[in-house]
């Protein structure tokens, strides 16, 4: 874990509802697809550990925080909009870039 | 406030808190949560939106609430949710189960029976999404009630009727506060309605709140009831030639008295009389100055041989200084109120009234009077008010009206006359009892007040020094009247004793002349006998020895 990655990420989800494996099934897609070995995803479940929300501001479920690089983003919602999760991650598709 | 909403906050059910800005919504909740904390046992949870807890604790330190302390003791959680639109982007469908989560956590953790939400409108600036939120909202509200804790939720006030920016009233159904926060004459009045209150009487009217170092503190507008212990105990005006115009004893306990008259009549030294008076019974007074200084009106009152100070060490007296414009007339009263519980006075002394007008229209001043009439009555606490009259008020009435509502009026007038202002007074009404319908002359003397019969005459009612002058003129006229008295006994005596003379004359002048009537009737006796004895004596020398028996028998 003492591996630094370009980007940390955090998922905070409450249970396993519908919205929450959503999210993550489309996070997991994005960061393969655009951010491939340099991201970590830390996945962490309110219900288990309530006492994590305050930390992070979280109040809407699933919220994404991306703890680095700062500033701290936080994109809330199943994540179905690519567009404006890259844009919310600051992660420009890499077509775009060149 | 538990008055007025009949119980206070809907247990288990979430209130509604809405108003403008800065009309202190945020203190109303965190009252409650403190108060629950404090009084009742009662844990509770705040959940800020707007403040950081630290700048919470702060901000409220200043009205007494150690919040820190409380947290420490676990009996209060405070909870900040950010919510920065910069840092947050929305896509796809979210619920808010994380503020669930969040703060269900906080109540399960110090089993808080008390939840604040302020201010849940921030949520919609932070989201865009309207719809979720909306349905999330109502369903938090629900997720509140199932837990059965008592909660506020904090809104802003929304532009036009609407009684929240973002309609939140729809949601939250159980209880409406509105909070209000006006400024009328550039004094502002916070104001508090319970718009609704599902399953509880409740006052409908508006009830004006104020928040200082206490906290919030709400009275009603007025009592709902007017029945009130009446007490027949006199008690002095301080002056005794104005209790002896008022049937001897003075004024009633627990009644009203209202002063009225033109500047400089004397009203307050007559009120400070009064609380003198309270003082040297050892009663307890409280003296609210509007115009003057405690200090100067010590000073002033030294003037006429009155020591308040003296009374002030004693802790018997003590005197309130404000400017009516300090605060709004609500606040005015909420600090009487306020006073007079902490000090429990048996005596208090308004100076003057008329100055609150300047805060108020005639009709408000008036509701304020009335209000503050009725808590003293009910408290048993004779009240004496001074009012301001003006010269150009030709009808006896004062400003504002009370005169309806107090038990007895004086007044002080001045009496031009002659080159001089004098003050005279009389009683306008005194309710059940026997008082002098005279007008007096008020004089106020290095040794106090005091009240003097003024001359009524052939000239009519004469006053200061045209008194003194008649009275002048009366001892001139009653001095000469009782020398010529004298003049004229004298002169009977000295009659009398000539007269006296004259018969003492005439009775010897009388005696002479009887004496010689008396000489002459003596003699003639005299002559008559001498003549019959000689008589005889020549008869029996006529006759001899003859008839000697008959001599002797005429002799006897």
């Amino acid at each position: 874990m003492s591996k630094s990655y370009k980007y940390e990420l955090r998922l905070y989800i409450a249970g396993n509802t519908p919205k929450s494996t959503t999210a993550l099934t489309n996070l997991q897609k994005y960061c393969e697809e655009h951010l491939h070995g340099e991201y970590k995803i830390e996945v962490i479940d309110l219900l288990v550990q309530p006492q994590l929300a305050e930390g992070d501001q979280i109040f809407a479920i699933p919220t994404l925080v991306r703890k680095v690089p700062e500033p701290i983003r936080k994109i809330i919602g199943d994540l179905s909009n690519e567009e404006k999760v890259l844009v919310g991650l600051d992660i420009r598709p890499v077509t775009m870039q060149q | 406030m538990d008055e007025i909403t009949g119980g206070g906050f809907p247990k288990g059910r979430p209130t509604l808190i809405c108003g403008e800005a800065g009309c202190g919504k945020t203190l109303l909740s965190l009252e409650f949560i403190v108060r629950g904390a404090i009084d009742y046992d009662e844990s509770g949870v705040f959940i800020a939106f707007e403040e950081k807890p630290e700048e919470l604790a702060m901000n409220v330190a200043s009205i007494g609430f150690d919040l820190k302390k409380l947290q420490k003791d676990n009996r209060i959680k405070l909870d900040y949710v950010h919510i920065d639109r910069s840092e947050i982007e929305e896509t796809g469908e979210y619920d808010l189960e994380g503020l669930f989560i969040r703060l269900g956590y906080a109540i399960d953790s110090i089993g808080a029976k008390r939840v604040v939400l302020d201010t849940i409108e921030n949520l919609f600036s932070g989201l865009t999404n309207q719809g979720i939120l909306r349905a999330e909202l109502r369903r938090l509200f629900q997720w509140l009630k199932e837990k059965g804790v008592t909660a506020i939720i904090t809104g802003e006030r929304g532009e036009g009727q609407s009684l929240t920016r973002q309609g939140l009233e729809e949601y939250v159904s159980d209880c409406v506060i509105l909070l209000d926060h006006r400024v009328i004459n550039q004094i502002s009045t916070r104001r508090l309605r319970i718009i609704k209150y599902r399953g509880s009487v409740h006052g409908t009217n508006e009830y004006p709140f104020m928040i200082d170092e206490d906290g919030i503190s709400v009275l009603p507008v007025t009592s709902l009831i007017l029945e009130k212990d009446v007490s027949t105990e006199r008690i002095s005006s301080g002056i005794p030639s104005l209790d002896k115009m008022l049937d001897g004893k003075g004024f009633f306990r627990g009644s009203s008295i209202l002063v009225s008259g033109t500047a400089g009549t004397g009203k307050t030294s007559i009120a400070a009389c009064f609380a003198n008076a309270a003082c040297e019974r050892k009663e307890r007074c409280l003296f609210f100055a509007f115009e003057e200084s405690p200090n100067q009106i010590i000073r002033n009152m030294r003037s006429i041989d009155m020591d308040l100070q003296k009374h002030v060490n004693a802790g018997l007296l003590e005197l309130h200084a404000a400017r009516p414009t300090l605060q709004g007339l609500e606040q005015h009263l909420v600090v009487i109120h306020k006073q007079i519980k902490r000090f429990k006075p048996q005596v208090v002394v308004l100076d003057p009234i008329t100055n609150l007008i300047s805060v108020g229209s005639v009709g408000e001043v008036k509701a304020m009077l009335v209000r503050l009439i009725d808590f003293l009555m009910e408290e048993q606490i004779t009240v004496m008010f001074t009012a301001l009259t003006l010269n150009t008020v030709v009808s006896e009435q004062t400003d504002e009206g009370v005169s309806s509502l107090v038990d007895a009026w004086l007044l002080v007038r001045d009496i031009e006359f002659n080159g001089e202002r004098n003050r005279g007074m009389y009683i306008m009404k005194s309710r059940g009892m026997k008082h002098s319908n005279q007008v007096r002359e008020f004089v106020i003397t290095d040794k106090g007040i005091d009240l003097v019969e003024v001359y009524l005459g052939p000239d009519g009612v004469l006053t200061g020094s045209a008194r003194e002058a008649q009275k002048l003129h009366e001892q001139t006229g009653l001095a000469l009247r009782s020398n010529a008295l004298t003049m004229k006994d004298r002169e009977i005596n000295r009659k009398r004793k000539v007269l006296e003379a004259q018969i003492a004359n005439l009775k010897t002048e009388f005696e002479s002349v009887e004496e010689e009537l008396n000489k002459v009737y003596i003699e003639e006796e005299l002559i008559k006998k001498v003549t019959g004895d000689n008589r005889e004596q020549i008869l029996k020398m006529r006759q001899g020895e003859g008839a000697p028996d008959n001599k002797k028998g005429k002799k006897k």
